[in-house]
């Protein structure tokens, strides 16, 4: 992490020359009003016990919706369906696009037309991907996935109820694969074509080509679609909504979720508060971990 | 994180909203601002605001319609927070009960005019309204739930529904008719989890088996031998002879599935009837039949009472434009002009005793007795043959119940899909509720 730059950068960076003040200060203003005191306000809400409905018992109760959220055991459900869904989307949606990328990059007909059309699952709305999911594909009676199941001599499967995890990671993966082929496309395009006849003539077949040169290429936007990705997933909470309410049982009950429920359905602010903190810690964890293995292994070897 | 975003919207929202907010014109015309749901009579009832608006020229009216649930989120949180942004909010009867008028947040009906004719409003409806004898808000439509049944597949089959159905004979039925390869279902039954979705269902089913949410000492009572065997039934039945998908079958999908001819039963609202009946809605509309709903051990708590109504919450600035349309809204001349305008089987049921002496309803409406007599026999206050603490048939009226049924009705979903088994599903149910009433502090 030596290498990164940054922290010399802003030692130059004198703040106390009144222009610089009055350049960041709006910024800084942003930050506070949309990050700290919605923060802030979790943290105050998290130490007391208020229920919206409920007049009676309010009052300052120190760490008790935390003790009561670590001791339920449906907030550790909702903590590893949590890891789980991240890590399954990821892989398929890096998985999916890396492929697709590379289709995408090679000539051929209509290939604006297909790749516009590629991107696209991208544009349309999570609640409107969710019901779609639902009701056109994996609808046991009136679903497309049930009509070719009967018309193979099959029998209908009920996605959502049988597979509930595996159904929201397909959706979710179709909604996000465009995203990640987008980012890796645009890598892939600049990848300097000088370099590949260099390789070919010290005798690289296609393989080594792929393993030697393209791989190492993608390595920075990889790790840069693992961080932003892993942001956006940790909160993934419409597709959950709109197709298995969290269910069947817990099978789908993610941290959002799980808040969600204790904020707007049981309007306890006070537990929804301590897991919505729970939930920042977990971020940040996640995105440590992340940030050390991607600087490990990315950046080792390469030119200091 | 989610926290987050919701505050960001809610200030954007408000932000916004105080930017939008009109000017008062020269007029000195009040706009007040309903909430309410997506529900077919309630969008009649917008339809029909210009109607009430030419009658008081002087108010303004502007609608915000949302689903059951983010509209129950939405006034849920304008109201306890005193925010003030809704002049009237549509509500059920588990609002008003669980808290809602106790906490003095809905302004009281004491006095209704002598030309809205407070007496013609169904008494069991009234009565759920109403706290420690006032009236809180005032019922747009009232249901109770019921049989539906397909005659033709009942004929074809040489079997016949009685009016009083037993939940043995409805297994036999469905065990009989249920063909999955022709995409008939013997029966069809909410699964969607949710304390207003499969558990207002399983409630009634449960209370019908003899069993009881909580304990006169409030002790949930949910691993009790009662839900074993009316869960286990449950489960059987719809693995048996229900449809595929049906942890994703709510209300709306039911009645779709019915509508489109693939279920042969069906067991929820009466509110139901008017669309199956209706042919620009219905496939089925000649061959849909009524009954009862089916009954095991008792036949207290066997059917629901619910009614959506509309109250003026305290925050509100505008109370009598409010009052105004309240009254219109829910008036005898109301009732007649949708019946006029819309058709009589679209007329908001259950509420006044005049609907039901009105020829032309009784008329179009082949169910509307069976309707009136459902709701006159539900008795929230004898939901099960063993007596309660709460008041409420598929539901207790506590705040602390959204969370318990709803996290009940997960669990059994759950069992339902088998992810577990019954016991599980149960066991995990009644931790999940003795955890939430400790910590309300209604047992130690």
């Amino acid at each position: 992490m030596t290498r990164v730059s940054a922290g010399r950068g802003l030692a130059r960076f004198d703040i106390h020359r009144p222009n610089a003040l009055l350049f960041v200060g709006p910024a800084v203003l942003v930050l506070f009003v949309w990050m700290i005191v919605p923060l802030a306000l979790s943290l105050y809400y998290s130490v007391r016990r208020y229920n919206l409905l409920v007049l009676e018992r309010r009052g300052f109760v120190g760490l008790l919706n935390y003790r009561l959220l670590l001791l339920d055991p449906t907030f550790w459900t909702a903590v590893v369906n949590t890891l789980v869904l991240v890590v399954l989307v990821l892989a398929a949606t890096i998985g999916l696009g890396l492929i697709l990328a590379l289709l995408f990059n090679r000539d051929f007909t209509a290939k604006n037309v297909a790749r516009t059309l590629a991107i696209s699952p991208f544009f349309v709305m999570p609640v409107v991907t969710a019901l779609m999911w639902k009701n056109m594909l994996f609808h046991p009676v009136f679903g497309l996935l049930a009509w070719v199941a009967q018309s193979l001599g099959g029998e209908p499967i009920d996605w959502l109820a049988t597979y509930p995890m595996l159904s929201v990671v397909a959706i979710i993966s179709w909604e996000w694969t465009p995203f990640a082929t987008l980012i890796l496309l645009t890598a892939l395009q600049s990848l300097p074509g000088d370099l590949l006849e260099a390789v070919r003539i010290d005798g690289a077949g296609r393989w080594g080509e792929f393993r030697y040169i393209v791989i190492p290429h993608l390595l920075r936007p990889i790790s840069a679609l693992l961080m932003l990705q892993t942001i956006f997933f940790l909160t993934i909470f419409a597709e959950i909504y709109a197709t298995t309410s969290g269910g069947p049982g817990l099978a789908t009950t993610t941290l959002p979720y799980f808040i969600y429920l204790k904020a707007l359905l049981q309007f306890d602010i006070g537990s929804a508060s301590a897991g919505a903190i729970f939930a920042v810690i977990l971020a940040n964890v996640v995105a440590v971990f992340l940030l050390r293995a991607i600087s490990r292994n990315i950046f080792q070897g390469e030119l200091p | 994180m989610l926290k987050w975003r919701l505050l960001v919207s809610f200030v954007s929202l408000a932000f916004a909203s105080s930017l939008l907010a009109p000017s008062p014109s020269p007029a000195q015309a009040t706009t007040i601002t309903i909430a309410t749901v997506n529900n077919p009579d309630m969008i009649i009832m917008q339809k029909l605001t210009p109607a009430f608006e030419q009658q008081n020229p002087n108010i303004k009216v502007s609608w915000v319609v949302l689903p059951e649930n983010e509209l129950r989120q939405k006034v849920t949180t304008d109201i306890s927070t005193n925010a003030g942004s809704y002049d009237v909010m549509t509500i059920g009867m588990y609002e008003v009960l669980s808290g809602w008028a106790k906490n003095g947040w809905l302004l009281p009906f004491d006095s209704l005019p002598s030309a809205y004719d407070g007496q013609d409003l169904l008494k069991p409806v009234r009565a759920g309204l109403s706290y420690k004898g006032t009236l809180y808000a005032v019922p747009f439509y009232a249901e109770s739930s019921m049989t539906y049944y397909r005659k033709d597949l009942f004929a074809a089959k040489g079997l016949t529904m009685p009016q009083r159905p037993t939940w043995t004979q409805v297994e036999a039925f469905a065990k009989a008719i249920h063909n999955p390869s022709k995409r008939t279902y013997g029966i069809c039954l909410r699964g969607l989890p949710g304390w207003g979705e499969n558990m207002a269902f399983l409630t009634t089913l449960v209370n019908t088996f003899g069993g009881r949410w909580f304990d006169e000492k409030w002790q949930p009572q949910l691993t009790s031998p009662e839900w074993k065997q009316a869960v286990g039934f449950y489960v059987n039945l719809m693995r048996n002879y229900g449809p595929p998908g049906v942890t994703s079958n709510g209300f709306t999908e039911n009645e779709t599935l019915l509508a489109n001819g693939n279920c042969a039963m069906w067991v929820d609202a009466t509110v139901a009837a008017g669309y199956l009946a209706n042919p620009q809605t219905s496939k089925v509309a000649k061959n849909v039949g009524f009954a009862y709903a089916p009954v095991a051990v008792t036949r207290n708590g066997s059917h629901w009472l619910w009614a959506w109504a509309l109250g003026i919450p305290k925050s509100t600035k505008k109370a009598d434009a409010a009052r105004a349309f309240i009254y219109w809204a829910t008036s005898k001349a109301y009732i007649n002009m949708v019946g006029e305008k819309e058709g009589w089987t679209s007329v908001p049921p259950g509420t006044r005793y005049s609907t039901y002496q009105n020829s032309a309803y009784i008329k179009a409406a082949p169910f509307a007795t069976l309707v009136e007599a459902l709701i006159n026999e539900a008795d929230p206050t004898h939901p099960t043959a063993k007596p309660v603490p709460y008041v409420g048939v598929q539901f207790a009226a506590i705040p602390e119940f959204q969370g318990i049924g709803t996290q009940t009705g997960q669990a059994i979903a759950g069992a339902l899909a088998g992810k577990m088994t019954i016991d599980q599903a149960l066991q995990q149910a009644q931790s999940n509720a003795e955890n939430v009433m400790r910590q309300a502090g209604y047992i130690k």
